[in-house]
This record gives structure tokens, sequence and C-alpha cells, in this order.
């Protein structure tokens, strides 16, 4: 068995140093929102986490693409890392995302763009895994989940079209902010680096994560190798 | 695929295979009617939980019979897409498909073709049955040309996922779970299309949601076309 590079070893201490920093520097060093309070803290760890979810669910359907046009199956093990890292960071954005609105906006949860498309895209990924589970060739699984990415990769931003059309009250704290977003606030310079500072450090994160991922992956294609080997 | 010799392509040919294969669907079900029977009875049976769930009277039904209508048709749709691709799977039609001298994608086309006719007929029963039951003029060109883009859509969509869903093991439950939560746009657009031309709003009013309609039917349909290749491959 080949054992744990020490890049990924390196790349695991980097993240917990760098975790350790971010939580210090949105807990302490970030000044106080004045209208919000303490709970506007989870607003570096909610972006962030949400931002490793776009990336997995980016890095998903780059893999599908790959996996159909090249049919070699190193593209289906990086589609499933991509897509678990995936749905645990948005599940945790949108759970973050509910702790902050419950104050905030008053409700857990409200039917908004971001939110619902959130929880679609939640649901195409719990699909995709029972759709994995229903299919024991390996060679038609791979091919058929990097279907379903394809099409779920096209369809998630149409949704996100769809139901913007509607009104939106969620703040748009960087960029553009619409007329009706509440729970809005401009980020002062120390607030700033809180944030970017998170922002970097869920990439660093999502990078090791998706690295352990991708190599439990090979290793797990090993073993069943092996498995058949020893049962021939 | 590309490095499997493929027949000579001629548009014609194409065509007529397209055709050959929706008319073998449409035949068969002249002769059993055991889908449209099931997608008709079952949207029936759909309108009248409605009725009942909703208490569907005057004030409310202006605002929900364009959901009530979607919702319908896609839980009748997702019967007759699951039926109509299990046949084909389990008396080794597919098979004897795919051995025939033809391209792959006419496949999908002729199928697409033959659901889309399923689904305009359960349509155009349900249609006027509702008008009746509710007494509602729902015969309004705007929303003809929703129901028709929708269902284009849908069953662009629908016929590609279906095709995958009876090969897994549980394949009974497996459509509407794929299908519904990469539907969810047409869904969207379709209501709230439908909604705006029974309220009487003019297209110019509307016309967001049929861009978005006409955006999806184009992008689906090229998409599994794109891919449909790989899902019937053995």
């Amino acid at each position: 068995m080949n054992k744990k590079p020490v890049g990924l070893l390196a790349l695991d201490i980097i993240c917990l140093i760098l975790l350790a920093v971010a939580t210090y520097l949105a807990l302490g060093f970030a000044p106080m929102e004045a209208n919000m309070g303490n709970v506007q803290k989870v607003f570096y760890f909610h972006v962030a986490n949400a931002w490793v979810g776009m990336l997995g669910f980016i890095a998903a359907g780059v893999a599908g693409i790959a996996y159909l046009r090249s049919q070699d199956p190193k593209w289906d093990i990086v589609e499933v890392a991509a897509v678990e890292i995936s749905l645990v960071f948005f599940l945790i954005a949108i759970v973050l995302g509910s702790i902050w609105a419950r104050p905030v906006w008053n409700t857990w949860w409200t039917w908004e763009p971001r939110l619902t498309t959130a929880a679609i895209t939640e649901m195409i990924y719990l699909a995709y895994f029972m759709l994995r589970g229903g299919i024991e060739d390996p060679n038609r699984r791979a091919r058929f989940s990097a279907v379903y990415t394809l099409v779920g990769a096209v369809s998630v931003p149409i949704t996100f079209m769809a139901i913007r059309f509607f009104r939106t009250i969620h703040p748009v704290v960087i960029g553009s902010q619409s007329a009706q977003a509440q729970g809005g606030f401009n980020m002062t310079p120390d607030m700033k680096v809180a944030f970017f500072f998170s922002l970097f450090t869920f990439t660093i994160i999502f990078i090791d994560l998706f690295w352990h991922r991708i190599r439990l992956g090979f290793l797990a294609n090993k073993v069943e190798e092996l498995k058949l080997k020893v049962m021939e | 695929m590309a490095d499997k010799e493929k027949p000579p392509a001629h548009s014609g040919n194409f065509l007529k295979a397209v055709f050959a294969i929706a008319w073998k669907d449409l035949a068969a079900e002249l002769r059993s009617r055991e889908l449209l029977s099931a997608m008709l009875v079952f949207a029936m049976l759909v309108i009248l939980i409605f009725n009942f769930a909703l208490k569907l009277d005057a004030r409310t039904r202006i605002t929900a019979t364009s959901g009530i209508l979607w919702v319908t048709f896609t839980f009748a749709g997702t019967l007759g897409l699951n039926r109509s691709m299990a046949v084909e799977k389990d008396r080794g039609c597919l098979d004897g498909l795919l051995l025939a001298p033809v391209d792959r994608s006419s496949i999908y086309f002729g199928k697409i073709l033959s659901n889309l006719a399923f689904m305009f007929i359960v349509e155009a029963i349900v249609l006027p049955l509702y008008s009746l039951l509710y007494n509602i003029n729902l015969f309004n060109p705007g929303l003809l040309l929703v129901i028709l883009m929708g269902s284009i859509g849908y069953i662009a969509i629908g016929t590609l996922l279906a095709a995958m869903a009876v090969q897994t093991r549980t394949r009974d439950v497996m459509l509407p779970i794929l299908l519904f939560p990469v539907v969810i746009p047409v869904v969207v657009a379709a209501v709230e299309a439908s909604g705006g031309f029974l309220q009487g709003l003019q297209f110019s009013e509307v016309g967001y949601w049929i861009n978005l309609l006409l955006v999806y039917d184009v992008i689906f349909i090229a998409i599994a076309f794109m891919v449909f290749d790989y899902i019937v491959e053995e």
C-alpha cells in the first residue's frame, strides 16, 4: 500500500493552522456589526462554505465532461470526490445561513433564489448517489453519473435564473445590492481581512479534502482489484 | 461511440427511422392502450385529490389552476415516461432497436415523439375536462403555447433520464427522483406563464418565462442528443 504523501500531510497541518487563524479573525479580530451583533459572525464561514460548495459543483461538472470524453475511470473518482465535498459544504452553508436568518430575517427558511437553488442542488446530489447505488456495473455507473452531473450542472444555473425573477431578500455584501435585500451591511477593512482570509482558508481546505477523497477513491479501487485477485 | 462504425447518415433515413420508432410506439399503444389509460386515470385522480386538498372554490381556482394543471401533467408524465422505457427494456426491445442500423440518436428522437404524443393526448383530454368541472375557460392560445413548450422541455429531459432509470436496480422509484430536481425550471416557468395568461396578462408581460422555456427546450434537447449514446451503450 502506498503511504500518505508528505505534501498531503503538510497540507493537513496547514489547514488546521489556517482554520484556527480564520476562527480567531472571524470571532475575535473582526469588529462587531452594529445592527446584527454576534450572529453576523456566521457570515465569514457561511460564505466560505458556500464558496467551497460552488467549487465542488464546478469541479464535478468538469470531471463529468472529462469522463464522457475520455472514458477514463480516474475522472469518475474525481467526480464522486467533488460531489461528496460539495454536498457536505452546501449543507453546512445552508445550516449556517439558517442560523443567521432566524434573527435577521425572522425565519429559518425562505424561498429565495440562493436558498432554493442550494436546496435543489442538494436534491440533485442525493439523486446522484441514489443513481450510483442502483447500478452495479462500474462502467455503466460511471457513464450514467457523468451524464447526470452534466445535466445537473446545466440545469442549476437555469433554475437560479428562473427563481431569481421573483423578488429576492438575500443580501449581496460583495457587488451590487438589490433594493429589497434585508440584512446587508458594509464591511469595514478589518471585516474584509477576516472575510477574505476565511475564503482563502476554505479554498485550501477544499483542495486538501479533494486530494484526500481522490486518493481514497483510488485506494478503494485497488482494494476492489485485490479482492477479485484473491477470489480467483 | 466515435470509434464504432456508424451507418451512413442521410437526413432522409434519419427522419424515416425517427418516425418508424415513434410509429411503433403509437401502434403498440393503439392495440394495448395500457399507457394512455393509466396516465389519464391518474391525471383525473390527481385533479380529484386537489379538489378536496385545496378546497377549490371560485376564488382559489383563479390562482391555483396553473399550478394544479402542471402538477397533474408532471406526475402523469412520469408514469408515461417510465412505462414507455420499461417496455423497451423488459421485452428486450431496446437491444433490438440498438441492433438496427440507424443512428442511436434517432431512437431518442423517436421516443421523444411518441412520448410527446401521449403527453398531448392526455393534456387534450384533461384541459376540456378541467374547464368543464371548474367552469374556467382554458382555451387561451397563450396557455396552449406554454403547454406545448413546457411539454417539450419536460419530455426532452424526461426521456433521457427514463432511459437511465430503467437500467437501474430501483427503476420504479428512480425516475421522479432524477427528473424532478432538474426539471424545476420548466415547472416554474410554465406555472408562471400559464398563470399569467389565465389572468389575462399580455404576451410581453410573460415573455421572460416563454424565453426561459425556449432556452431550456433547446439546451436540453441538444444535451440529450449528445449524451444519449452513452446511456444506451452496452
